[in-house]
């Protein structure tokens, strides 16, 4: 009986271990069942290199929504990435562990707030600066690129704290033995130590930027055109979805799951590239701490 | 000419404690901002009364609730889920490849973007399962979005507990299971709630996954299957339409304060958690 009861219990919580990974096949499933026949039928070069999107009269074309999403992320991580990181090596590096121990949390907590709450100060406060003093309706790449790349510092501090935490102190004592300054022990020795999880750190902003909706559609100002100038406005692939799923049937929602289709396959090659960037750290040097 | 290294430390140290400090001064400006022009709004009457008009004028009362709602469904759902596999990972076996693949699709469900979320919500649970825009949908989208964050804090929390706990309990006769529910678990508890609490958190503030599995629905849900409206939404609707600004801003002051109250509880949780097992 009691042998019965352990040999159940272990069954079920292999069943139960599968759930995340059997609704990630569930969720991709879906996604393309609905997404994948359209594109093959639009045909994927129309698909994704015609700059023709009006559904009312069956034209799908998603390049614009592209090149908006492309510009929209590299401005975010331009932004971003080096604030992040010199945040991440500034609390690592140069300020007691207590102050790190309180910053760190703080910046954490702040990931908390809600992106529509991120978009909604982009609009009152970001978009009104940028149209008085640069021109342009304000509502623009550019704001996007400011919103998103501050909703993406704390992911990037997060994780590169950690990277630049894990290289062994031995590393910095060695460089600091050899006469070399703070900064040179830092930028020559500790951050070529740790370099594949900033990477990693980054790649994953990437993908949340990317991701990123509410925000986008509120401060980005969602026309559909190809943007010239960083204060044109633009719409992204995931403002396309969300902005049109309310209203959208038969072949124009299909084209709304084949932009997620994109999607999708964009966010799993770059959290692929992320995982491998971290585990590579993780195997190559393994003495943490 | 070359910069003698005393300056470029000196320089260095400048630009990068300038951009820490812009970094907490612009987060910060943000949730100052946000409770400066809502917190006059916020009443008790604004908190527990009906929305007119469409949100133009009244409190959001029937909103609060599905905030409340909501991510309690979700909670319910996925803890079970996420504290199985933790439980499943640290217990019941050694690394293998069925983990590798378990661990790899965690990995990857984190790093699903929330409009993916709710398109898969929208056809699955509201189409094709016919739950319509309800709170099911949208705790079940939910539970989904959430049980990595569950099951990656529930197995840091289980794997901190020692080994000696389990020792004595399997010498005492205790099975496996019994082990689980009466050692291990009581004493990961803390850390398992710290998971929960970021997820409620995540739940609170999402906005794209939730509006196309849970709906608009400006009334009190009577059942799992009626629409409902969190506060993130709604803030969302009020502002993006115009609506009203400042019903917006009273809105997002008090989404402000659940989200940060409940990510701060979390992290003082697994602080106590810390300290106790660091004794």
């Amino acid at each position: 009986m009691k042998f019965n009861r352990e040999k159940t219990v272990e069954r079920l919580l292999l069943t139960v271990a599968f759930s995340a990974i059997a609704s990630l096949l569930l969720i991709a499933l879906f996604i393309f069942k609905e997404g994948v026949p359209f594109i093959l039928k639009v045909g994927p070069r129309d698909f994704l290199l015609s700059s023709d999107w009006s559904p009312q009269a069956g034209k799908f074309g998603i390049y614009p929504m592209i090149i908006a999403s492309l510009w929209i992320t590299l401005g975010a991580m331009l932004i971003g990435a080096p604030l992040g990181v010199a945040g991440a090596i500034f609390l690592n590096e140069f300020v007691p562990r207590s102050v790190m121990r309180i910053v760190k949390p703080t910046i954490e907590l702040l990931a908390g707030i809600p992106s529509v709450v991120f978009g909604f100060i982009g609009v009152v406060v970001l978009a009104p600066l940028i149209r008085t003093h640069l021109g342009g309706p304000g509502l623009s790449v550019l704001a996007g690129a400011i919103v998103l790349g501050i909703m993406v510092l704390p992911t990037v501090i997060s994780i590169s704290t950690d990277a630049i935490g894990a290289v062994p102190n031995t590393y910095r004592e060695g460089a600091l033995a050899l006469g070399a300054t703070r900064w040179q022990a830092v930028h020559m020795v500790v951050l070529k130590a740790a370099r594949s999880g900033i990477v990693a750190s980054i790649i994953l902003a990437m993908g949340r930027a990317v991701g990123e909706t509410m925000a986008v559609i509120m401060v980005a100002g969602n026309a559909l055109k190809i943007p010239h100038s960083p204060l044109d406005s633009v719409r992204t692939l995931t403002a396309n979805i969300a902005m049109e799923m309310g209203q959208a049937t038969g072949m124009h929602r299909q084209a709304l799951f084949a932009t997620g289709v994109v999607l999708f396959i964009v966010i799993m090659i770059l959290n692929s590239i992320a995982t491998a960037a971290v585990r590579r750290r993780i195997g190559g040097k393994g003495n943490k701490k | 000419m070359r910069i003698p290294p005393k300056y470029t430390q000196m320089i260095a140290v400048a630009v990068l404690a300038g951009a820490t400090l812009a970094t907490l001064a612009v987060l910060l400006f943000i949730i100052g901002y946000v409770l400066n022009k809502g917190l006059p709004v916020v009443s008790f009457q604004f908190l527990f009364s009906n929305p007119e008009d469409m949100g133009r004028a009244g409190g959001i009362f029937p909103t609060l609730v599905g905030s409340v709602l909501l991510p309690l469904l979700a909670i319910a759902i996925a803890m079970p889920l996420g504290v199985g596999t933790a439980v499943y990972l640290t217990e019941y076996t050694r690394e293998t490849r069925a983990t590798k693949v378990i661990r790899f699709g965690t990995d990857c469900l984190a790093g699903i973007p929330s409009i993916i979320f709710g398109l898969f919500g929208f056809i699955f649970f509201v189409v094709m399962l016919q739950f319509g825009w309800s709170l099911l949908s949208g705790g079940l989208t939910l539970a989904i979005m959430i049980l990595p964050t569950i099951i990656r804090t529930s197995e840091e929390a289980i794997r901190a507990v020692p080994h000696s706990y389990r020792e004595v309990s399997f010498s005492l006769g205790a099975t496996r299971w019994e082990t689980v529910m009466k050692v291990v678990l009581p004493n990961a508890l803390p850390g398992i709630v710290t998971g929960v609490m970021l997820g409620i958190g995540r739940c609170i503030s999402e906005t794209a996954a939730v509006i196309f599995t849970a709906g608009l629905a400006l009334r009190l849900p009577r059942s799992v299957f009626d629409s409902t409206r969190t506060m993130a939404v709604h803030f969302y609707t009020l502002a993006r339409e115009g609506i009203s600004n400042e019903n917006a801003y009273g809105t997002a002051a008090v989404l402000i304060i659940a989200v940060l109250l409940t990510n701060l509880a979390a992290y003082w949780l697994m602080h106590r958690f810390i300290a106790r097992r660091t004794k």
